[in-house]
């Protein structure tokens, strides 16, 4: 009876043990069984990422729907080329959508907000997003703005 | 007291490295011997069981509890600062990740060499000092695989276990804190967790440092406890050494391991 007592809490222990490591699976990093696979790839050129980091979401309506797999610098146009990965049941992106870098909040974290275009043709896996809107850095826009006032005053 | 001469502090100096060679090369033929010395023991299952449980299902209680407090604190504090930013929502992202690459496994860590390390050692070593090693070797029992080897695998079983156990009741704790008390946004506060932590980077890299922590922990209770002078004196000697050496090796290869992990070496 004693060591049957202890395997049940031996049992139980194990049990608790593996059941945290996939809550932390689950929850916490939320890993889910069907992340990849049925997805497809966008790529876009920004003049400015600044901020954007891989793995930020991209949304569209503000629903998310993919997110950032890669970003690298296209040397020959000088710009941040960024990989997404968007869900594939999301496969009705006209071929001139925007992709915008946004912010949420005023520190907040950067994600790619995708506006729909007019055109017929779709978007396909591979395809590049061609209108794109750059990251607003805030330090452009104070200096634009010190500009603006000082050409005031001198007027 | 007469003078030493130098010959005499070098040969003193030389004994003392030959001392600490000896002992690793010792510990190390030990660990290797217990481990995979071939168990031949019919009943080698219900040993590990019984191991199994005063070493980890009687380490839960004070895990929990501190994994919960360590969490809610880790909240209010996060909490504090952040909201100075206005990202109080990154309170979970925060906490998460602090508990999941470090907390986690270096508190357990910590605690498991003070609960179950002390014991093991204090355990093994009256077993030493009142000679029931040296009896169960005259009846044809290698004490090896029947005291060492359940004791070393119930430690490396039991403790990355208990660290993911640390970090899930941690995290629930951080989120009563968050979202109950402090009136975080409950979406926001998960999907912002759910967005900043990666499943290979950030959990199973904090299981891989746990396990590296129960190795290492366990390796030093046992063989302090098997190679303590057999006298109460020497048990409370080795007991100390134990939890000292431990906590020690835990902190100093936390930072070894986070440098490999994170720090882009």
């Amino acid at each position: 009876m004693q060591s049957r007592s202890l395997e049940i809490g031996v049992g139980l222990f194990l049990l608790a043990g593996l059941l945290a490591l996939l809550l932390l699976a689950l929850r916490v990093s939320g890993l889910s069984a069907a992340s990849s696979g049925d997805t497809y790839k966008l790529y876009a050129n920004f003049d400015n990422i600044a901020g954007l980091t891989v793995r930020a979401k991209v949304t569209m309506a503000g629903v998310t729907i993919g997110k950032v797999t890669a970003i690298d610098l296209d040397r020959d146009s000088y710009t941040g080329r960024v990989t997404m990965e968007v869900e594939k049941r999301v496969d009705n992106l006209p071929l001139d959508s925007t992709a915008s870098i946004l912010t949420a909040g005023l520190l907040g974290e950067k994600y790619i907000g995708i506006s729909v275009g007019g055109e017929e043709d779709l978007l396909k896996d591979g395809s590049t997003i061609h209108d794109t809107q750059s990251s607003l850095v805030l330090e452009d826009l104070i200096g634009k703005f010190l500009m603006n006032s000082v050409n005031k005053e001198s007027k | 007291m007469r003078r030493k001469s130098p010959i005499e502090r070098i040969a003193l100096l030389g004994r003392a490295g030959i001392d600490v060679v000896e002992a690793m090369g010792r510990s190390t033929l030990f660990l290797l011997s217990s481990l995979f010395g071939r168990s031949g023991l019919r009943n080698g299952g219900q040993l590990l069981i019984r191991q199994l449980y005063s070493v980890g299902v009687l380490s839960l209680p004070i895990i929990v509890v501190a994994g919960l407090f360590i969490g809610m604190v880790l909240a209010l504090q996060g909490f504090n600062i952040l909201t100075s930013y206005g990202s109080e929502q990154a309170v979970g992202q925060m906490v998460a990740l602090t508990l999941l690459r470090e907390l986690g496994p270096v508190v357990t860590g910590l605690l498991f060499a003070g609960r179950a390390g002390s014991a093991l050692t204090a355990e093994i070593g009256n077993m030493k000092s009142t000679e029931q090693l040296s009896s169960l070797e005259m009846i044809g029992v290698d004490p090896l695989k029947y005291i060492i080897a359940p004791r070393l695998w119930a430690g490396f079983i039991s403790m990355p276990l208990l660290a993911t156990i640390f970090s899930v009741v941690g995290i629930w704790g951080g989120a009563m804190v968050a979202v109950d008390w402090l009136g975080v946004y409950e979406g926001s506060f998960w999907s912002n967790m759910q967005n900043s932590v990666e499943f290979t980077e950030d959990v199973l890299n904090g299981v891989i440092k746990s396990m590296v922590f129960a190795f290492v922990v366990t390796w030093i209770a046992v063989f302090q406890g098997y190679d303590c002078e057999p006298t109460s004196e020497g048990i409370s000697r080795a007991t100390t050494k134990t939890v000292v050496y431990a906590s020690l090796a835990v902190l100093g290869l936390d930072f070894i391991l986070t440098a490999l992990m994170f720090g882009d070496l």
